[in-house]
C-alpha cells in the first residue's frame, strides 16, 4: 500500500507532464495531421533557457527568491519556445502541407535532429544542473513507518516541485479548454479542424490558425520543460526526446486529436509507468527490474494502436490506423 | 547477340567497374588504412540502407527501428563468436569445452534468419497501421530492443549490458583469419582489404537480390502497396503476407550487415544501436532516393563517407588555423543529416537520383 500511494503520486506528477507536451502533438495532429516529431525537443528548448536566463539572473541578483527566478526561467523559455515552433511551421512543414504524407515525417526528424544539434553546439554535450530554485524537501504526508526517519520507504510524501507542477499543469489545462471552446480563435482552430478548406471559404486564414495552434503548444511544451528540469535538477539537449515520444504515446492513447483525451492519456500513462516501475520486479520475480520503466511507454502504444486505434476518447481517426 | 556493340560496351564497363572496385582498398590504403576501415564502414551502411530500401522505398512501410536488426544479427554473432556465453553458462561451458567458434557459413544465415524473425515479430502487431503511426511504434521497437540488450546482464548475464561483449572472433573461411596479413600468390593482404572483399560480396549478393526482387512479382506488389493499399487488395495482393515479407527480407539485410560489424569491430555494445543510427540509414535512402537501387548506394555512400571525409579533413584544417578544434566533427555530422532529411524533403522529395518515371511504373511517391 505505501508503494502504492507514492507511486500514484509520482504517477500524477508525470503524467501532469506528459499531457502538457501530448496536448501540442494532438492539437498540430487535429489541424494538420502531422506528427510534429519536433515537439519533445520544443521541451528541450524550453528547459535550456530556462537555465540560461536562471544562472544569469541569478549572477546579476545573488538575492532574488527562488520563485522569482523560477518566473524569470518560465516568462524566458515560453517566448524562445514560441519562436522556435513558429520557425519550425513555417519552414519546414508549411511547404509540405500538400506533400506526401511521409515528406513532413520525415522532414520533422531533420528538425528534431538540427535542434538537438544546436542545443549541444550552445550548452555543450554534458548534463547541466539545473539550479535549484524551489524547495525540494519532501513534505510527508503520510507515514507506514513508526519511525518515518528511519524508514523512508514506506511513507508517502510529496515535493513542493511536485505540487507546482500538479498545478499549473492543471491550470493550463483549464486555460486551453477555455481558449479552445470559448474563445473566437478556439472556434477557428476546431473549425480548421474539421474541414480546413470549408473554415478558410468561412473566412478563417488556415495559416494563421495553424501557426497559432503550434506556438500554443510549443508553450505549453516550454512551461513543460521548465517543470521537467527543475523537478529532476538537470538539463541536457537529449532530455526532449523520450518525454517527447511519451508524450506522443499518451496523445495517441488517449485519441490523437482530442485534447481531453491527451489530458486524460498523459495522466494514464504517467501512472501507469509508474506503477509499472514500481511493481515489475514483484511481478516478475525479479527478472525484470523498475530499468526497463521506459518500455511501458512503448508497450501502451504497441498495444492501443493494435487493439484501439482510435485511443481511450479518441473519433474520427478509422482512416489513420 | 554477342557483337552487339552495346552488349559488348556493357561488358568492358562491367569489367571496369569491377577492377575499380577491386583496386579501391590499395588506392584508398595508400592515404592511410583509416580510409580502408572507412570503406568497409560505408559497404555496411550500404548492405543497411539496401535492407531498409525494402521497407521503406519498395514496400512504403516508414521504418525507424531498423537498426534493431542490425544489433540482433551483431548479437547473434558476438554470442556465438566469442567466450562470452561460455563463460557465463555452465552449461554451455559443459557442451562445448573448446569454446564456441560457430562457422561464418553459419552465422550469416542464423543472424539473416534470426533478424527477420525480428522482423516479423515487429512486422505482425502493426500490420495495420500506415505511415506516420507506423514510424513511431518502429520507433520503440528499436528502443525496446536497445533496452533489453542494455539491460539483459541480470540476473542472466545474456548481453552483459551495457560494457557490451567484447573478445568477438575474426571471420575466418577456409583456415584464413582475417585478423593479420595474409600471403595470397606472394601478395600480402592486410586483414582490412579482407574485410573489404568479404563485405563487397556480401553487399554485391544482397545487390542483387534487391535487383531481382524489385522486378519480380514480390516487387511489383510491394509497389502497389506502397501507392495504394487498398486498391493493392483489391487487386488481389496478400498485403499482409507482402508486409511481412517486406519487413523480414528488409531485417534479413540488416542482420547479415550487424554479424559483419561485429566481426569487423570484435566488439559490441548497446550504445552502436541507438536512434540516431537508424535515423542515419533513413537519411542514406531519402538522401539517394527511395525505392531507387543505385540511389540508395549513392546515398549510402556519400552519408558514411562525406562525414568521416570531413573528420579527416575539419579537425586539421581547424588545429591549423586556430589552434584548437573549434567545432566538433561529430557536430557537423549531425547538422549534415538533420539538414540533409530536411532540405531533401523540401527541394528533391525523390532524392538525389530518382527512379526514372514510367518504369517499373514507380511514377508516384511514398503516400
Amino acid at each position: 500500500m505505501d508503494i502504492f500511494a507514492q507511486q500514484i503520486i509520482n504517477g500524477l506528477v508525470l503524467g501532469s507532464i506528459y499531457a502538457l507536451v501530448a496536448l501540442g502533438y494532438t492539437m498540430v495532429y487535429g489541424v494538420l495531421g502531422l506528427i510534429n516529431f519536433a515537439h519533445g525537443e520544443v521541451v528541450m528548448v524550453g528547459a535550456m533557457v530556462a537555465f540560461s536566463a536562471i544562472t544569469f539572473f541569478m549572477g546579476v541578483f545573488p538575492e532574488t527568491p527562488g520563485w522569482i527566478l523560477f518566473l524569470v526561467g518560465v516568462l524566458c523559455a515560453v517566448p524562445v519556445c514560441m519562436l522556435t515552433s513558429f520557425t519550425i511551421e513555417r519552414f519546414a512543414y508549411r511547404p509540405l502541407r500538400n506533400a506526401p504524407r511521409l515528406a513532413p515525417l520525415i522532414s520533422a526528424i531533420g528538425v528534431s535532429i538540427i535542434l538537438q544539434t544546436l542545443a549541444m553546439i550552445i550548452w555543450g554535450r554534458n548534463y547541466l544542473i539545473f539550479p535549484t530554485t524551489l524547495p525540494t524537501d519532501p513534505i510527508i504526508l503520510h507515514t507506514f513507518a513508526p519511525n518515518p526517519e528511519a524508514d523512508y520507504e514506506r511513507t508517502v510524501s510529496i515535493t513542493p516541485v511536485q505540487i507546482l507542477i500538479i498545478c499549473v499543469s492543471a491550470a493550463l489545462m483549464f486555460a486551453l479548454t477555455y481558449t479552445i471552446n470559448k474563445t473566437r480563435l478556439g472556434k477557428a482552430m476546431r473549425a480548421t479542424s474539421e474541414n480546413t478548406q470549408i473554415a478558410s471559404l468561412m473566412g478563417i486564414n488556415p495559416n494563421t490558425v495553424i501557426a497559432a495552434t503550434f506556438v500554443i503548444g510549443a508553450a505549453l511544451a516550454g512551461i513543460a520543460g521548465v517543470m521537467v528540469a527543475t523537478n529532476y535538477s538537470v538539463a541536457h539537449f537529449y532530455m526532449g526526446f523520450l518525454p517527447g515520444l511519451k508524450a506522443f504515446t499518451a496523445a495517441v492513447l488517449g485519441g490523437i486529436g482530442n485534447i481531453y483525451g491527451a489530458m486524460l492519456g498523459g495522466l494514464v500513462l504517467g501512472i501507469v509507468e509508474s506503477l509499472g516501475a514500481g511493481y515489475l520486479g514483484q511481478l516478475t520475480g525479479g527478472f525484470l527490474g523498475s530499468h526497463y520503466q521506459d518500455i511501458f511507454a512503448f508497450a501502451v502504444l504497441i498495444l492501443v494502436l493494435t487493439l484501439r486505434p482510435s485511443g481511450l476518447l479518441g473519433e474520427k481517426v478509422s482512416d489513420r490506423a | 547477340m554477342m557483337n552487339n556493340p552495346t552488349r559488348h560496351r556493357q561488358i568492358v564497363g562491367f569489367l571496369l567497374v569491377a577492377i575499380a572496385l577491386a583496386a579501391l582498398p590499395w588506392a584508398a590504403g595508400l592515404l592511410g588504412n583509416s580510409w580502408v576501415r572507412i570503406l568497409n564502414v560505408a559497404l555496411l551502411y550500404v548492405m543497411l540502407a539496401l535492407g531498409l530500401n525494402i521497407v521503406v522505398g519498395f514496400a512504403g512501410l516508414l521504418d525507424l527501428g531498423y537498426i534493431a536488426f542490425y544489433a540482433v544479427g551483431a548479437y547473434v554473432y558476438a554470442l556465438l563468436a566469442s567466450p562470452h556465453l561460455t563463460d557465463n553458462f555452465e552449461v554451455i561451458a559443459a557442451l562445448f569445452p573448446d569454446g564456441l567458434h560457430v562457422s561464418i557459413w553459419l552465422l550469416i544465415p542464423l543472424s539473416a534468419l534470426v533478424a527477420a524473425l525480428f522482423g516479423v515479430l515487429l512486422g505482425a502487431p502493426t500490420l495495420r497501421l500506415r505511415g506516420d503511426y507506423l514510424a513511431i511504434v518502429t520507433l520503440g521497437f528499436g528502443e525496446i530492443i536497445r533496452l533489453f540488450l542494455n539491460n539483459l546482464n541480470a540476473p542472466l548475464n545474456i548481453t552483459n549490458g551495457p560494457q557490451g561483449i567484447n573478445m568477438i572472433e575474426p571471420v575466418h573461411i577456409a583456415g584464413v583469419r582475417f585478423s593479420r596479413t595474409v600471403d595470397v600468390f606472394g601478395f600480402d593482404v592486410p586483414a582490412l582489404h579482407l574485410y573489404y572483399y568479404l563485405f563487397l560480396a556480401l553487399t554485391l549478393v544482397i545487390i542483387v537480390v534487391c535487383m531481382r526482387l524489385q522486378h519480380s512479382r514480390i516487387g511489383r506488389a510491394w509497389t502497389a502497396i506502397r501507392d495504394d493499399e487498398i486498391a493493392a487488395k483489391a487487386m488481389g495482393i496478400n498485403t499482409r503476407n507482402m508486409k511481412l515479407l517486406a519487413f523480414a527480407l528488409g531485417a534479413s539485410f540488416g542482420g547479415v550487415a550487424g554479424a559483419m560489424f561485429s566481426a569487423f569491430q570484435g566488439f559490441v555494445s548497446p550504445e552502436s544501436f541507438g536512434l540516431m543510427e537508424s535515423i542515419i540509414v533513413l537519411c542514406m535512402v531519402v538522401l539517394g532516393g527511395m525505392g531507387h537501387i543505385p540511389g540508395v548506394i549513392l546515398g549510402a555512400v556519400l552519408l558514411a563517407g562525406f562525414p568521416e571525409m570531413l573528420r579527416q579533413v575539419v579537425t586539421p584544417i581547424q588545429e591549423f588555423m586556430f589552434g584548437t578544434v573549434l567545432v566538433d566533427a561529430e557536430i557537423i555530422r549531425s547538422l549534415i543529416y538533420g539538414f540533409t532529411m530536411v532540405l531533401v524533403m523540401l527541394y528533391r522529395p525523390k532524392g538525389l537520383w530518382p527512379q526514372r518515371k514510367g518504369r517499373a511504373a514507380a511514377s508516384r511517391e511514398v503516400s
